[in-house]
């Protein structure tokens, strides 16, 4: 008798626990911004009981995902242009910012020291500068004693948005690239040695001697590597840090008309780092109702969340950027209402 | 008379049973072949087969797709491998089955074993964090300066030493598969008849007489099992060699090169694959690598067969 009325009362409050569970929100999408999503998933949670559930299984993975209506959101590091969108019929905003900084391992040269250009980086990713001491180089650092070493060259041996980042600002600022190898998640490498995602390429850079590679800030602090300063386009060196890639954002042309298609690389700004470039979001043009339920998340993390992202090294959107995605929103009726 | 009645039902319910669970495996190997040809059946128009096989280039910017650099990491690593594993697993199999001491034989047949029943991934992380790094500052190297400096065998050390290369990868494939080997050519040399081995060494056989010329003809076909197990593995392994090959799409004749092989390519690239020309090229490296497994074992099981046959007389 006793077993059976625990189990009636176990049955019972696990019953009561899933209707006081709340709705949940299904997205999936690009790993660069699955941090900051989750811990705003979090407080977001604590505050409203609304569960958000994100698989970080890739911006290819985000992207099928959304066209199949699998999921209420993807997430995507590379933006689609607005053929796309409308082949898809899909609605596209960012939500998060990021930068992306080459680090070198040049014994004696800290972090912040090493000077570089667009064209720099270019030729040693095309495999043309192949010593440290080369002319060029010398030039943008004459007080740098550079040793005549072979550069090992690291890139991204999988997919990435980071590499679509850094690949578009080759690209953009140097003609050379685009021609010969183009912009995209994965490209076709003249030179170097691949690691598998920011991980590897950090754990590369940070134990071969005299390479050069690129990660996402976060990771170039966490990991303690010696990033560099780059020329921007408006002739300053500047330095990779929260202010130069809130300038980037700032000074970017977010246009909504084309849905944010933009790459933010060689942001027009005094102050902007060149290297940056949003994480986006993908929603259903049909599903006004759901879409919805996702934009009360995106506008309580828009206003909430800010402290968040700066402290997981992420870089919130500015307010103007932030307002043009509320007019998005209003125009499109998918605002969500209080 | 009850029993003998409910007999017949009983043996055609098991029939049926068993016959759905084969029947079962044959289909899902048979779907899963469908599934592989029907999404890389674009890919298969677009490039055909010969043109794809030996297309080395691989660049997803320009859609342009190959899958010959894949199919030549693999080839490589998987030869490379076994040749390291055979001749230590045999030894370690000999050490176990003749030479060691009755009280070590348990500790390291198990601890052989364990080998096996390490996942993967660390395999492969151990190889990132540990070897690489050691292959990178003194292995290569070293190897560099003797074996580089001879004209024709020196083509295969060429290179800055990163330890993100073919011989690295291979390394840690052949430590994987050791145990596999290892573990059936001793069963295998432990079933060799007493009566044999005494007969030997009373006509004045030596220790490696015996088993040279008795113990490993008699375990010859395990030894060959082994190996093709071994074989079917090293084809097939992802995470072990993923981290430490680098994956760069080219042919290169230097060990001490990065390269690619079909997995790698599969696990690195297959979650940010956005266009569906990319997606079904990855499927289409997959299809490859199902039939390529498929025709290997199938050689070698013939072989092992045709071994057995002629053993038989």
């Amino acid at each position: 008798m006793k077993k059976i009325l625990n189990g009636i009362v176990a049955v019972g409050i696990l019953a009561s626990s899933t209707a006081i569970a709340g709705e949940t929100i299904n997205g999936a999408g690009a790993t660069f911004p699955y941090p900051v999503y989750s811990a705003w998933a979090y407080q977001y949670y604590k505050e409203t009981g609304v569960k958000l559930n994100y698989q970080s299984i890739g911006s290819g993975g985000g992207i099928r995902q959304i066209r199949n209506r699998t999921v209420d959101f993807g997430a995507s590091d590379a933006p689609l242009p607005p053929k796309k969108l409308d082949e898809y019929r899909l609605y596209q905003f960012p939500a998060i910012i990021g930068g992306v900084v080459p680090v070198v391992n040049i014994p004696g040269v800290k972090a912040g020291q090493l000077k570089l250009d667009a064209d720099a980086l270019c030729h040693i990713y095309l495999g043309e500068i192949k010593y440290w001491d080369n002319s060029h180089l010398k030039e943008l650092n004459p007080n740098l004693r550079l040793p005549h070493k072979k550069i090992t060259v690291v890139h991204r041996s999988d997919g990435s948005g980071t590499t679509a980042i850094f690949t578009h600002y080759l690209s953009d600022a140097c003609p050379q690239w685009k021609e010969k190898v183009g912009a995209g998640k994965a490209v076709n490498w003249p030179v170097g040695i691949g690691g598998k995602g920011n991980e590897g390429v950090a754990n590369y850079v940070k134990r071969l001697k005299y390479s050069i590679g690129y990660v996402e800030f976060a990771y170039a602090k966490q990991n303690r590597l010696a990033y560099t300063l780059l020329k921007n386009k408006a002739g300053n060196f500047v330095a990779p840090s929260i202010e130069t890639f809130k300038s980037a954002g700032a000074t970017a042309n977010f246009d909504p008309k084309k849905h944010f298609y933009l790459w933010m690389v060689n942001a027009p700004g005094k102050n902007a780092w060149p290297i940056a470039g949003a994480s986006f979001i993908l929603e259903a043009r049909e599903k006004k109702e759901a879409d919805k339920k996702v934009n009360k998340f995106f506008k309580w993390a828009f206003e909430n969340g800010d402290e968040i992202a700066i402290k997981l090294d992420y870089v919130p959107l500015p307010k103007e950027l932030k307002e043009k995605i509320y007019k998005y929103w209003k125009e499109n009726g998918i605002y969500p209402e209080e | 008379m009850k029993k003998l009645k409910k007999l017949p039902f009983q043996d055609i319910f098991f029939g049926i049973i068993a016959f759905s669970a084969s029947f079962l495996v044959l289909s899902l190997i048979f779907s899963t072949v469908l599934v592989l040809y029907n999404e890389s059946s674009l890919a298969i128009h677009r490039f055909g087969i010969i043109n794809f096989i030996l297309t080395e280039e691989w660049d997803p910017v320009r859609e342009i797709f190959g899958a010959a650099a894949s199919l030549y990491g693999t080839l490589v690593t998987t030869v490379l491998s076994l040749l390291f594993a055979i001749p230590i697993a045999i030894g370690i199999a000999i050490f176990l089955a003749e030479v060691s001491p009755h009280l070590l034989k348990t500790p390291i047949g198990i601890a052989i074993e364990m080998l096996a029943a390490i996942p993967s991934i660390i395999y492969g992380m151990w190889g990132l964090f540990t070897l690489a790094p050691i292959m990178g500052n003194y292995i290569e190297p070293a190897l560099q300066n003797t074996l580089g400096k001879i004209p024709v065998i020196g083509k295969l050390f060429e290179g800055t030493p990163t330890g993100i290369d073919l011989l690295t990868a291979s390394l840690v494939l052949s430590i994987m598969i050791i145990p596999f080997i290892a573990s059936i050519a001793r069963d295998s040399l432990n079933l060799t008849p007493n009566i044999m081995k005494e007969s030997a060494y009373a006509l004045g056989a030596t220790k490696w007489d015996v088993v040279k010329d008795i113990m490993i003809p008699y375990a010859k076909l395990g030894i060959y099992g082994g190996i093709v197990l071994a074989l079917g593995r090293a084809l097939g392994e992802t995470m072990a060699v993923a981290f430490v090959l680098g994956n760069n799409h080219q042919i290169t004749l230097s060990l001490l090169d990065a390269a690619a092989t079909i997995t790698v390519t599969l696990a690195n690239e297959f979650t940010e694959a956005d266009s569906d020309i990319y997606l079904s090229s990855l499927f289409y490296l997959a299809l490859i690598l199902f039939v390529l497994s498929f025709v290997i074992l199938a050689i070698a099981k013939f072989f092992l067969l045709k071994a057995e046959r002629g053993y038989s007389r």
